[in-house]
């Protein structure tokens, strides 16, 4: 259970995905606009990254690894990853119209998203079993969803602001993004 | 067996599971859309502006679909869109003449005598928030334009002053509507073309002072009108619709011209 805890905290904050892995910074630069399209995305990261790491782990230990075939891990990933994510669409559709419509635009976009392959692949390459891969995958979407919703507070500060020409729009956004990495590496430091 | 085709099975075997498995769940959990909202959809003019008071153009068809809104919700497609909207419901769609905005006031920078001591933002909303006079009137149009620059058609712009709207652009939004801190603009029947181009309710004598070209209150389109469509909002006059015929004799009599004359 502590080892659980401590997959978590790590995944979230000193390996975090896209301020430590730089992962996923498409979507991290590209919906960070507005605080609550980037709490949705975030949501929804949480969610699909959560399940793929569940299934691609089931999927690694029993079919992959007896049979030998290690090197395809990639391809199956992705394609697996990407049915998921489609079903659990449909799903949600039919289900639970409330948060489809909250999560809406963004599944399909996270299909896409090079973090939840990331994750997947990281998880194989650690050695974790099923328990340690949801935790994982869990903490690392938890990590993203902080750096976005961070990325977003900021913006929405910036964007009041009085800039140099030069530096409106996407180039203060590069240096906040730069800045906060920076800051996350001081979790480095945690002895956990 | 050889390698290559251990993996070629089971990745041809994992893709025939996900697409048995993805068609099931489509076909299970299909959701029915209403095939009218889709073609509502189509009708309205894709603006997604909100004027309708929904979250955009796919809320409100769906709203039209279900019945929850009138099918000439739309301000924007107007007569057209109604019309073609209430053939795919079924429904008349009703009389719904196009409106344009009209902003009531002719204070351009010849007729009004500007005080000139406000240097803050150029924008009539912050203008307003500051207390300090743009305008010596008190009711007129400030001039900076926040109303052109809400206008998603471009169709207002700001001459000499004041803001002029171009009625051929107009979608009658509402945008600007909303946009103007002083309330001068408002949405008017295209036909209805007789209208005081006013909003100065302060006594004829202080109008005087601040703009030549302000409705002073003097009652004489009241004396010229034959059906007694003039009213007066206090000192400054109204043109009641109902009752007007588009005649013009009220505009031809106004001492200081701010009536607008039908075309």
């Amino acid at each position: 259970m502590k080892s659980l805890i401590m997959i978590i905290i790590a995944g979230a904050l000193i390996n975090n995905v896209v301020l430590n892995q730089f992962l996923g910074i498409c979507s991290f630069l590209g919906v960070s606009k507005q605080m609550k399209a980037s709490a949705s995305l975030g949501a929804a990261v949480i969610f699909v990254i959560t399940i793929a790491s569940a299934v691609a782990s089931l999927l690694y230990d029993y079919v992959l690894k007896p049979l030998g075939m290690d090197f395809m891990k990639t391809i199956i990933f992705i394609l697996v990853i990407a049915a998921l994510v489609q079903i659990v669409e449909m799903f949600l559709k039919k289900k639970s119209p409330s948060v489809y419509k909250a999560l809406g635009i963004y599944l399909p976009l996270i299909t896409t998203n090079c973090a939840v392959l990331g994750v997947a692949l990281t998880n194989v390459q650690e050695g974790y079993n099923f328990a340690e891969c949801v935790a994982s995958g869990f903490g690392t979407a938890v990590g993203y969803t902080v750096a976005i919703v961070l990325l977003a507070g900021i913006r929405s500060r910036i964007n009041e602001k009085d800039l140099p020409a030069p530096l409106r729009g996407a180039p203060i956004v590069m240096i906040a993004a730069a800045l906060m990495s920076i800051a996350f590496m001081g979790f480095g430091g945690l002895q956990l | 067996m050889d390698i290559i085709w251990i993996t070629t099975l089971v990745i041809a075997a994992i893709a025939l599971l996900v697409a048995i498995g993805l068609v099931i769940t489509g076909k299970k959990f299909a959701v029915k859309i209403d095939e009218r909202e889709v073609a509502v959809r189509e009708k309205l003019p894709g603006n997604n502006c909100g004027a309708c008071g929904f979250a955009g153009c796919d809320a409100l068809a769906g709203a039209i679909a279900k019945g929850e809104a009138p099918v000439n919700a739309c301000p924007v497609g107007g007569a057209a869109a109604a019309q073609a909207i209430g053939d795919i419901m079924g429904v008349s769609a009703g009389a719904l003449e196009r409106k344009t905005a009209f902003v009531a006031c002719k204070g351009t920078c010849d007729v009004t005598k500007n005080q000139g001591n406000y240097v803050g933002v150029q924008d009539c909303r912050a203008a307003v928030l500051s207390g300090i006079n743009v305008t010596d009137c008190n009711y007129g149009c400030l001039g900076f334009g926040s109303c052109a620059e809400v206008c998603p058609e471009q169709a207002i712009s700001v001459q000499n002053g004041v803001a002029v709207v171009n009625r051929n652009r107009c979608v009658s939004c509402g945008l600007c509507v909303k946009a103007c801190p002083r309330g001068l603009i408002s949405l008017i029947p295209e036909s209805r073309i007789v209208r005081v181009q006013c909003s100065n309710r302060d006594k004829g004598p202080l109008v005087k002072k601040v703009c030549s070209a302000g409705c002073i209150g003097c009652g004489l389109c009241a004396k010229q009108c034959e059906f007694e469509a003039i009213e007066f909002d206090g000192t400054l006059a109204r043109v009641n619709p109902e009752k007007c015929t588009l005649c013009g004799k009220c505009a031809a009599k106004c001492p200081v011209k701010v009536i607008t004359t039908p075309v």
